[in-house]
């Protein structure tokens, strides 16, 4: 299949458009990869052919096909241990303090892909009964791709899937074998997460104030007008003492100024405008 | 460098996980089945044992058991590799002692994740 740059340009034009993120030209392997089985399934000859359909508009599906063919979609349970650890135990102790009387926490998985992450947030809770007894912890985790959160609702994956990153004694308390070699997460653990197929460019999912908001691993593609513009939405969306946690190799620093290092834990950012909430409310 | 034991009697899995092994810096040593892998354990005790279940001579549930009641200063940690691929395999895996546990087929990514949270990659 021969990719030309005239065919880069429309998908980059479809996925700049549809998530934020840029096609890079060196991934042009990646782009043909991406786009094979999707053509094969479909019965599509040429990439042209393709891509005559979907400038043409007569298959709105056929876009959200190829902007998910386009994703790099990878993730894994627990997803850097450490870091992940000091916001589960770190973080979320502070939050616990500060929100003592209400006993109700909400977290945003943003480009939670298929859903691993938010599931390791459900799971630890779960696991941590008498640390979470009373609590009401709303997670909501989304995606702008549809089957992504299609496999994450289902909470089914394969066995490379369920063995990546999640510890066997988890795996087998909170999952079920079904079939050849798939593994079903509990309805337990399903329930306490709520999914929706949506873009970090348009508005915040509701309640639209978290306490603890995770976009891991999701804006390394976005040119840096996209990337900032997300960071503010994102600070829109954030309790003032909340949480920002990005992936391993992500910071904010020379990005955005809606976020600064937390004070308290490492890797972890808060929303710049608690310096300027506290004291008005907190003054006398 | 970490130690690495690798107790299974295929050659061809022995090479896969050895190749991945020394990937990830471990320093790696082989064994055929239970009975070597106990000799092997006597001459150097690694930090990590990668073991699959049905061997000849003396199976991966068999040496686990007899590691276990050894007293040695530092056991080490013990990570199941097997297609023994359901749940009352892996529960009496555990219950035996194992800390982790691969099934096969795995790749590289599910080897380096397990021995991360076993704690010694
Ligand atoms: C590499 S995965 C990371 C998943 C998970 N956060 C983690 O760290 O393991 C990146 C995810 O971001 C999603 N994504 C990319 N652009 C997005 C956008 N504009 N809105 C929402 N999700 C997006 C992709 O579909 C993909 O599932």
């Amino acid at each position: 299949m021969e990719v030309t740059d005239a065919a880069i340009r429309i998908l980059a034009g479809l996925l700049e458009a549809r998530t934020g993120q840029q096609l890079a030209i060196s991934r042009r392997w990646r782009i043909e990869t991406a786009l094979k089985s999707l053509m094969r399934e479909r019965g599509f000859d040429s990439l042209d052919q393709l891509l005559g359909d979907i400038v043409s508009g007569r298959e709105p599906a056929l876009s959200d096909a190829v902007v998910d063919a386009l994703l790099n979609n990878e993730t894994y349970f627990y997803r850097d241990r450490q870091p992940f650890e000091l916001l589960m135990i770190g973080a979320f102790t502070a939050l616990q303090k500060a929100r003592a009387r209400e006993k109700r926490l909400s977290i945003w998985c943003a480009g939670c892909s298929t859903g691993q992450e938010a599931y390791s947030i459900a799971m630890t809770i779960a696991d941590e009964k008498e640390r979470w007894d009373g609590w009401t912890v709303d997670i909501v985790a989304t995606d702008v791709s549809r089957g992504a959160i299609a496999q994450a609702r289902n909470g089914l994956y394969s066995q490379f899937e369920v063995q990546r990153g999640l510890p066997v004694v988890q795996m087998i308390r909170h999952f079920a074998a079904e079939g050849e070699g798939q593994w079903r997460l509990n309805e337990a653990i399903r329930g306490k997460v709520r999914f929706k197929t949506q873009s970090l460019m348009d508005a915040p999912p509701a309640p639209g104030r978290f306490d603890v908001i995770l976009c891991r691993n999701v804006l390394l593609y976005f040119h840096a007008a996209a990337r900032s513009a997300v960071f503010d939405r994102l600070s829109q969306a954030i309790a003032h003492d909340g949480y920002l946690m990005l992936g391993a190799g992500e910071t904010v620093i020379g990005q955005s100024d809606a976020f600064v290092s937390s004070t308290e834990f490492r890797g972890i950012y808060s929303p710049t405008s608690r310096r300027t909430t506290v004291p008005a409310s907190s003054a006398a | 460098m970490k130690n690495c034991l690798v107790v299974d009697d295929s050659k061809v899995i022995r090479k896969v996980a050895r190749h991945i092994l020394e990937t990830l810096n471990f320093n790696v040593n082989e064994a055929e089945d239970g009975r070597e892998a106990l000799t092997r354990c006597e001459e150097q005790m690694p930090d990590v044992v990668l073991l699959d279940w049905n061997m000849p001579v003396m199976s991966g549930m068999e040496f686990l058991r007899t590691l276990r009641q050894q007293t040695i200063e530092r056991q080490p940690k013990v990570v199941f590799c097997t297609t023994e691929n359901d749940t009352a395999h892996i529960r009496a895996a555990i219950e035996a002692g194992a800390d982790e546990y691969v099934m096969k087929p795995f790749d590289r990514e599910t080897l380096e994740s397990k021995l991360q949270i076993v704690g010694v990659a």
